[in-house]
């Protein structure tokens, strides 16, 4: 219905057609009316008598009567913003979009410099600096899938077992091994990339739908292991008391244990709770930074290319002498040791882990941070992340609305820039010195 | 380069009594010929001839049912019959095109031409250790690798559109580049499957001139698959002519043209040459029953 009606509005010109406006807004109207009275219309209140049903159908006039105007002026403003509009991608969004790519480098620059600067800043707080670390997790994990998803286009959707292995091989390691952080993290790292080539080998010959409903299964498996494995993962009721990590063996603690030093001790300072959270904000940055840094570097090499021509067409990449197997298999272990780092330092952060906490909410969770970013894209993924980890956050006292609020800004995300916020790609190498952003 | 000035017209591959079956369709029947290096073989025939199986067969897309695909290097045979799709072209040195194109729409130009060179970057950069600490081994290899492409840009005339995607480059253009991502793989054997397909006669006459200088320069054999006769009769030294997946003639262009048996595969066979009751039974459909 509507490219012939923007056909026909195009062929109207400045002209207004009102038939046409009364038309799509009183459809528009109807289509709402048949929403809104079962929605809307009919509440179940409690009564005296047990439950009643109340009417509020003024509710429903007025959703209807929003949805018309709302329609016909959308209506309106497109007959005539489309004449002004000649040409439909030097919108503001495109032309903002070109601005950003060209200081992308500035940009991502500028971002780190705040991040290391965050916790000194005057309103950071022991609430802000604790949300920037959990949005942080979420930009490490984006970037390991991103390597994944985006660059060697293996959709995934069991991410978030190689998160739970990274975690409970730190409890565990811990707990039993009496490993300190920094020992646990490689083997935390390599244990989730042993899974990833685990998970590989089935999977090879799969793509598409049919590779996303395996990888569903498998972190699906992973959780349910986690659950029933009693004796060595304690079920559902999860491991607690996970050791903190410690500045080069300073603990973060008001009375260390005996042997011990603690930081505020060593360095002189008042003990503040605040210094630990700090602390584990620096650390996740670094962990973050290390992973942004290895994907860009490893774009650029051969492993990487690989990666982008395998999305690009598996078929040629045979043709031309490149061994599937060893391909997708890198990916799927890089991926996965990056989801392993963090799963460690998650399992550090909370000194609590259960099975709870790698639902495969998780998973979709950090796909669509990688989607929504633009397959690929680094600086996508954080800019993504803000609005789906912190956004939300920050609207809590807005309750069950925020989630509201949230789908339709997905919503309309995919509808003005369906490839993701950052769609743009650029080469790796270049012939012609002097193209935009330098190598 | 593989470049052997003195091997022109030894025997590179050796087809012997290949044959594909998919079911109970005999898709290539007990073919054999043989093309040599430095010379262009041209595989011609009606749809459905059995072409592009053969070529999938020969790059291990397809393991054939029966049959002998020997390659011979200087030093060793390489029997590709055995072999994985991608060891083909790595160690036996076959590159193909496809006939719809593959390219790596969203990378750049360049990058299609140096993800071709993978295994020699590969190795330089001891799989990516060397590379990730900026060695200078890995960086002198990405060098080459650019100094390569760009010799095969310049060669193509894409080298102003080297750092476009190669997805937004025109229809003739990627062709062309199709091409020459083969070459990157320093191949023995080039397989070409319908390079001209879609092009106009200004495009296809560069791609003669193109198939030429590589026949002369690179010392390789090519394989080509092709409809368009002038490609075929202008460039090729040796026809190879498949019907029904059955070899019905193999000779020099001038032998080929003037076949009677290529002649009635084209342009069908009159029926009064028949016998009528064998006419009748076989009818339209003679070449189902043969298959």
């Amino acid at each position: 219905m509507r490219p012939g009606a923007t056909a026909r509005l195009a062929g109207a010109g400045m002209g207004l057609d009102l038939p046409l406006i009364l038309k799509e807004a009183g459809l528009t109207a109807l289509v709402v009316f048949a929403l809104a009275l079962p929605l809307f219309g009919f509440r179940t209140v409690d009564s005296a008598g047990g439950l009643d049903v109340a009417y509020r159908f003024d509710w429903v006039a007025a959703a209807v009567a929003v949805a018309f105007v709302g329609r016909a002026l959308l209506v309106a403003m497109r007959t005539l913003g489309g004449a002004q509009r000649a040409r439909p991608g030097e919108g503001l969004l495109a032309r903002a979009g070109r601005a950003f790519y060209r200081h992308t480098t500035w940009i991502g620059a500028a971002a780190v410099a705040f991040a290391v600067l965050l916790p000194l800043l005057p309103f950071a707080d022991r609430y802000v600096i604790d949300i920037a670390s959990y949005f942080l997790i979420y930009v490490m994990l984006g970037w390991g899938l991103n390597v994944v998803v985006g660059l060697a286009g293996l959709l995934d959707l069991g991410y978030v077992a190689f998160y739970a292995v990274g975690a409970y091989s730190y409890a565990l390691a811990s707990l039993h091994l009496g490993l300190s952080f920094w020992w646990s993290l490689p083997l935390a790292g390599a244990l989730a990339a042993g899974f990833g080539i685990l998970l590989g080998f089935p999977v090879l010959r799969l793509r598409g739908d049919y590779l996303a409903i395996v990888t569903l299964g498998f972190g699906e498996i992973i959780r349910i292991i986690l659950v029933n494995w009693y004796s060595f993962t304690n079920g559902p009721n999860g491991i607690s008391g996970i050791a903190r990590p410690s500045f080069f063996g300073l603990a973060f603690s008001r009375s260390p244990g005996p042997g011990e030093v603690a930081f505020h001790e060593f360095f002189g300072l008042d003990y503040a709770p605040v210094h630990r959270i700090a602390f584990l904000y620096y650390l996740i940055l670094g962990l973050a930074l290390v992973t942004n840094l290895f994907t860009l570097r490893i774009r650029r090499l051969p492993v990487g290319r690989a990666w982008e021509a395998l999305r690009e067409d598996e078929i040629a990449c045979r043709s031309l002498g490149l061994n599937p197997t060893n391909i997708k298999l890198s990916a799927f272990a890089i991926g996965a040791m990056f989801a392993g780092f963090a799963g460690s330092f998650f399992a550090t952060r909370q000194g609590f882990i259960s099975p709870e906490s790698f639902t495969f909410i998780e998973s979709a969770l950090i796909l669509s941070i990688v989607v929504l970013g633009g397959m690929g894209s680094q600086i996508g993924v954080v800019i993504a992340a803000f609005a789906i980890v912190v956004l939300p956050e920050w609207f809590r006292e807005f309750q069950q609305y925020r989630m509201l609020v949230f789908g339709a800004a997905m919503v309309m995300i995919m509808v003005w820039r369906p490839r993701g916020l950052i769609a743009h790609r650029d080469p790796t190498v270049r012939l012609h010195a002097g193209g935009e952003a330098g190598r | 380069m593989m470049a052997l000035p003195d091997a022109a017209g030894e025997a590179l591959l050796e087809v012997e009594h290949l044959t594909m079956r998919f079911g109970g369709l005999v898709a290539v029947n007990e073919l054999s010929f043989v093309a040599r290096r430095r010379e262009i073989t041209a595989i011609i025939g009606p749809n459905g001839a059995g072409k592009t199986t053969v070529f999938n067969c020969l790059t291990g897309f397809y393991t054939p049912t029966v049959g002998r695909l020997a390659l011979r290097h200087p030093r060793r045979t390489y029997f590709l019959e055995r072999m994985d799709d991608f060891r083909i072209a790595q160690f036996a040195g076959v590159a193909r095109t496809f006939q719809n194109i593959r390219l790596f729409p969203r990378m750049s130009v360049l990058e299609n031409l140096i993800v071709a060179q993978h295994n020699t970057l590969m190795a330089a950069s001891l799989f990516s250790v060397a590379g990730l600490f900026g060695l200078a081994r890995y960086r002198h290899a990405e060098r080459a690798a650019i100094e390569r492409a760009r010799y095969w840009l310049e060669k193509t005339g894409l080298t102003p559109f080297a750092d476009d995607d190669a997805g937004s480059l025109p229809y003739g253009l990627q062709r062309r580049l199709e091409i020459v991502r083969a070459m990157c793989i320093e191949p023995v054997l080039l397989c070409l499957d319908e390079p001209a397909a879609g092009l106009n006669p200004r495009e296809s006459a560069e791609l003669n001139r193109l198939l030429l200088a590589i026949r002369a320069e690179h010392g390789i054999g090519v394989l080509l698959i092709e409809h368009d006769m002038s490609v075929v009769m202008g460039i090729s030294d040796h026809i190879v002519v498949l019907d029904h997946g059955s070899l019905i003639a193999d000779g020099t262009p001038d032998e080929v043209r003037s076949d009677p048996k290529v002649i009635r595969a084209y342009l069908g066979e009159e029926e009064d040459e028949l016998p009528g009751d064998v006419a009748a039974d076989f009818g339209r459909n003679h070449g189902e029953g043969q298959a």
